[in-house]
């Protein structure tokens, strides 16, 4: 069957796709998008979330075919969903070779300014919260959709936001340290 | 395998009347995961995504109209009045990913005897619509679970809606679990104070073949409320009626060993969870009515 649904902004087709193949998956391994990691495929890790119409997901729960005419945010269209939503003009998005070739370069330490990171992926740079890496880009997309709804939120509020998401290497204190820096520096508008 | 994507209600109702094996999946967070390991290979996966009606609800003067597809987390947001103990128990399902995708219909057609939604609603009373082309017909909750992930739905019967009795007392909802998030209890328990009627209800959850009510448990509270007369003086429970009352609640699980834990830890469980759960909840009723009637 085939899936037409928006990705990081830009309207995006799947052929072929088998009907109990999941969102992951046809993201992964049909459009080439492999931020969003597969783990569990239970819905236990987390790895996989993404943003379905603004919420987030575990897209390795989505059948495919429910995505049909949706809009999904991965972590690669991260950084531009974080830049509209900064701007709330110029609705871009992110081409699929766009969204390959992202790399995280080019970031000034400081303000995550003029450069390819959304402020959240800045922080996590900035407080040591990347360790293996596998767990961020579902740390990446639930924190940020987080400090969207909640600009200030309490340690209680960030724990029970992440709680869905497994890190096995830091211990979550680091992950905690950077989400805060990314609420602190979200609200002094930097 | 084939993907139907009804955009109707009626066109759902038709589908699952043309092929009564059609597994119907909303939030996908216990279909999905079952097709992933490759434990089931339906025929017919039926999307019920597009059909607006089984994300709202409406609020009643006696009962909420819950949409079968209305995520936890709105019941969370909005419910929390109407609902408490679904509310409670809401908080307790999986992580908010998971609480922004299912719903308590999957709860209710998976039906496991693990499904957090399920000892809230026995304990607020509630009647679950199923509709099929031959007409709708509102099931009590307490005839619903007929077995070990069974239910009385047939074949060509779809969930739309669960009618939920408003609170009009405490409500309380426990669950024993090794973390706060992402944890299928290893036992749950929800109670439901009713004052109009004078009534207690009561739900458990894990620890027996099915969701059950802890009839026997209720009958004596009842008796033992009014006795005492309790509802008018709002006195104290007597830990003799508490210890009563959970050893009852705990003799109503029929609980198996498994990896989550074993039959005699849940038994103990949830008379532990009977006992504080109506503690609170009688505490709050009689906080209540200190405020509204001046009572000491």
């Amino acid at each position: 069957m085939r899936i037409d649904f928006t990705v990081n902004g830009r309207p995006q087709e799947a052929d072929d796709v088998w009907e109990g193949e999941s969102l992951l998956y046809v993201l992964r391994e049909r459009l080439g998008l492999p931020g969003s990691k597969n783990a569990c495929e239970q819905g236990e890790c987390g790895s996989c979330t993404v943003r379905l119409d603004g919420v987030p997901v575990c897209s390795c729960l989505v059948a495919a075919g429910q995505a049909q005419g949706r809009e999904v945010v991965t972590v690669e269209g991260l950084a531009d969903h974080a830049r509209q939503r900064a701007c709330s003009t110029g609705a871009r998005g992110t081409s699929l070779d766009e969204a390959k070739a992202w790399q995280p370069q080019g970031a000034d330490s400081q303000t995550g300014e003029g450069t390819e990171l959304s402020p959240i992926q800045q922080a996590f740079i900035d407080a040591g919260a990347v360790q293996c890496g596998f767990c961020t880009p579902g740390l990446l997309v639930a924190a940020d959709e987080m400090l969207e709804r909640n600009p200030s939120p309490s340690d209680a509020d960030i724990r029970e936001a992440l709680s869905g998401n497994l890190c096995r290497c830091t211990g979550y204190e680091k992950i905690m340290d950077a989400v805060r820096l990314a609420a602190a520096r979200q609200s002094e508008g930097v | 395998m084939d993907f139907l994507r009804p955009a109707s209600w009626e066109e759902a109702l038709a589908a699952k009347a043309e092929h009564p094996a059609a597994v119907p999946i909303a939030g996908g967070t216990d279909v999905m995961v079952e097709i992933n390991f490759d434990h089931r290979r339906p025929e017919y996966l039926m999307d019920l995504g597009r059909i607006g009606d089984l994300e709202e609800w409406e609020v009643g003067e006696e009962s909420v109209r819950l949409g079968a597809s209305v995520p936890y987390s709105k019941i969370m947001e909005h419910l929390r009045a109407e609902l408490p103990g679904l509310a409670l128990a809401s908080h307790t399902v999986a992580s908010p990913q998971i609480r922004n995708r299912g719903g308590v219909g999957g709860n209710l057609g998976t039906a496991s005897p693990a499904g957090d939604a399920h000892p809230a609603l026995l304990a607020a009373g509630a009647e679950v619509e199923a509709e099929s082309v031959r007409g709708t017909r509102r099931i009590p909750i307490d005839a619903f679970y007929t077995g070990v992930k069974r239910n009385a739905l047939e074949p060509d019967e779809l969930i739309r809606a669960v009618h939920i009795k408003k609170a009009d007392g405490p409500q309380q909802f426990s669950k024993v679990g090794t973390r706060n998030a992402m944890v299928i209890a290893v036992c749950a328990f929800g109670i439901a104070l009713h004052p109009r009627t004078r009534t207690v209800r009561t739900g458990i959850g894990s620890a027996a073949p099915t969701p059950v009510r802890a009839q026997a448990a209720e009958e004596f509270l009842n008796a033992a409320l009014e006795e005492g007369g309790f509802w008018d003086n709002g006195k104290i429970i007597t830990p003799s009626v508490a210890k009563r009352f959970a050893d009852l609640c705990a003799g109503a699980c029929n609980p198996i060993d498994d990896v989550r834990g074993t039959a005699s830890y849940r038994r103990h469980a949830v008379g532990v969870m009977a006992r504080r759960t109506l503690t609170w909840t009688w505490e709050s009723y009689r906080g209540a009515r200190r405020t509204t009637q001046g009572a000491a």
